[in-house]
């Protein structure tokens, strides 16, 4: 049997008063994977572990047939790079940003940045349509073109894993469809394998091959958008009545709220 | 070699800062009650003089010291400044916010009230002024640590704290000894650069140049810090052990200034905000430009305190908080309209 280019096995994890456990999950090398789940369930506490951000308490995680935890931090950081939900930024220059992608490749005694260096950054700035803007601060960037000079942050590590957390959760529905748009071609020019966090799930369905749901610290499910965003699998994890579809362009489920207001009407007009 | 025209502003910036050090200790070598002339001075300096001639003693023995003492504890106190703002990420942190000059204070208090630097030699002072900010860092750095890792936001809480007790503790012993004593206390407290002991004061240099050298080691993670811990260690950095390294040294070595030349404030504070006006956040030039702009700002504070009431002088702790208030508050203003 080959090895999986990314797996979790039985892996545990978590804060006092939450732990994640069991958990086994395996990615293929080029998918693109959502992780799905309420608030609470555990999908940040497992992208913290992956990335080393909390204490690991049992089980292992392996990049390429490497546990993580055998990988010196830089090791690691040229395979995984990591964009997190807000872009915490001080006074700096979206290129002395980016840039910054390239510190793991640095060693000690190596002060200054190669041509190799910004080659490389602009080549992602371009591709993520932040090079216009390498002079300003990132101060200065609206919150889509932040998140865009993040994603070109981590590419600039030159990963084969790019994990994000909710890159889009605080985007308007332009910027979420070009963050995601922009996900989706790396990895399909760039084989890039993807593992993001995701709150919205018709976004979820309708960019990722696989989806992972969590449910109070435990992985729920895991399959194909059509085989997780069921009815049932919806009302039993999310506790709350939605209407499922299927999407006539793309084929893929589609997942519509039902409110209280709108059951009474029905209600209403059935009787 | 690195072709990048921000690699050129800075060089460009550290050879103007160099000149400028060398400038400004040209300046206080020459000004004073008796005045040089700058000619006479640099003649000195590259020619040498007349060994007995009261200009070169003068120069040689009471003011070459003390300029050197500025530059090192100008330097150092600034290093260490730009140091703790960068692991703290917090621009208002600066070596004597965590208790450090409080804990040398003590000391000193400690050794006048108890006449140890009568009994044993002066250089009781710095010896208990040290002890004492070393107490203090190492209360600090292991009520910060917890199961192998350190909190960064409690470590700042916990140096302010003791930093208030070990400032009351040297309240009760100037509140209960001799006039005399409270006089040494508070002589000490108001900093100087009249230190006798010449092996102190390069010691002091030396010290700052090693902290300087091995900062610049550790520029890399200090960058990446300025996105926060987390994601400084997503690019290869174990934070905690950088922050650690950091904290350790830039402790140390502004406990060795405070023994050295007393409570000198505002310089570790002032000097690294003027730089990143000036310059930006990035510590490739910060560490080198603090180090530089330290010294210059202090030396040429002590010929403020030096002169400005001659004969009589000034605590120069008095000059580095005006002027550099003052100048700050220039710069800042300049910033707004420019932008």
């Amino acid at each position: 049997m080959s090895e999986a280019f990314f797996r979790i096995d039985n892996f545990s994890c978590g804060y006092p008063g939450f732990k994640l456990s069991g958990i086994n999950l395996s990615l293929e090398k080029g998918s693109f994977n959502g992780i799905i789940g309420p608030n609470g369930s555990g999908k940040t506490t497992l992208f913290r572990g992956i990335t080393s951000a909390i204490a690991t308490l049992e089980g292992t995680i392996s990049l390429k047939g490497q546990q993580l935890d055998r990988l010196s931090l830089k090791e690691r950081a040229q395979q995984m790079a990591i964009v997190s939900q807000f872009v915490d930024v001080d006074q700096v220059s979206v290129e002395d940003y980016v840039l910054m992608g390239r510190m793991p490749y640095h060693g000690r005694f190596q002060f200054f940045e190669s041509k190799d260096d910004y080659e490389i950054a602009h080549n992602y700035m371009q591709l993520t349509d932040v090079l216009k803007h390498k002079d300003k601060l990132m101060t200065e960037l609206s919150g889509g073109e932040q998140q865009r000079a993040a994603i070109a942050r981590a590419l600039t590590q030159e990963p084969e894993l790019l994990l994000l957390d909710e890159p889009t959760s605080h985007l308007d529905i332009t910027h979420q469809v070009r963050i995601l748009d922009l996900l989706h071609r790396l990895n399909q020019e760039m084989g890039l394998t993807v593992l993001m966090v995701v709150h919205d799930l018709n976004l979820a369905s309708e960019y990722c091959d696989r989806l992972v749901l969590f449910n109070d610290g435990k992985l729920f499910t895991q399959g194909t958008p059509d085989e997780v965003l069921t009815f049932d699998t919806i009302e039993k994890v999310y506790r709350t009545p939605v209407i499922t579809r299927t999407n006539p362009y793309s084929n893929k489920p589609v997942i519509f709220l039902v409110s209280e207001k709108m059951m009474k009407e029905t209600k209403a007009s059935e009787s | 070699m690195p072709t990048h025209k921000k690699y050129i502003k800075w060089l460009m910036a550290i050879l103007v800062l160099a000149a400028a050090l060398l400038a400004s200790a040209i300046v206080g070598l020459s000004v004073g009650e008796l005045k040089l002339s700058l000619a006479d001075v640099w003649r000195m300096l590259v020619h040498g003089g007349e060994a007995d001639s009261m200009e070169y003693l003068l120069i040689s023995q009471v003011r070459l010291p003390r300029v050197i003492l500025g530059i090192a504890v100008g330097g150092a106190l600034s290093l260490a400044g730009v140091v703790l703002q960068g692991i703290y990420r917090n621009p208002l942190v600066e070596p004597f916010t965590l208790g450090i000059s409080g804990g040398a204070s003590l000391g000193v208090a400690f050794t006048i009230v108890t006449g140890l630097h009568l009994a044993f030699g002066s250089f009781m002072l710095p010896l208990f002024g040290f002890i004492g900010a070393f107490v203090i860092i190492f209360l600090v750095y292991t009520l910060s640590t917890r199961r192998g890792s350190i909190n960064i936001q409690n470590m700042l809480l916990t140096g302010v704290m003791i930093s208030f007790i070990a400032s009351s503790a040297m309240m009760f012993l100037m509140a209960t000894t001799s006039s005399d004593n409270l006089h040494g206390i508070v002589f000490w407290i108001m900093g100087s650069l009249d230190e006798p002991d010449t092996g102190l004061i390069y010691f002091t240099l030396i010290a700052g140049l090693v902290v300087l050298g091995i900062s610049y080691l550790f520029v890399q993670p200090l960058n990446a810090l300025r996105l926060g811990e987390e994601k400084a260690m997503h690019l290869g950095f174990n934070t905690n052990v950088v922050i650690r390294v950091m904290f350790l040294l830039a402790s140390l070595l502004a406990g060795i200034c405070v023994s050295v030349a007393g409570v000198i404030g505002f310089v570790g504070l002032i000097i690294p905000h003027v730089l990143r006006l000036m310059f930006g956040h990035d510590y490739r030039i910060l560490l080198i430009g603090s180090f530089l702009l330290g010294g210059i700002f202090l030396v040429l504070s002590d010929v403020v305190a030096r002169t400005i009431i001659s004969p009589n002088e000034l605590p120069i702790g008095v000059i580095t908080g005006i002027v550099g208030g003052l100048v700050f508050l220039v710069l800042m203003s300049q910033k707004r309209k420019g932008n």
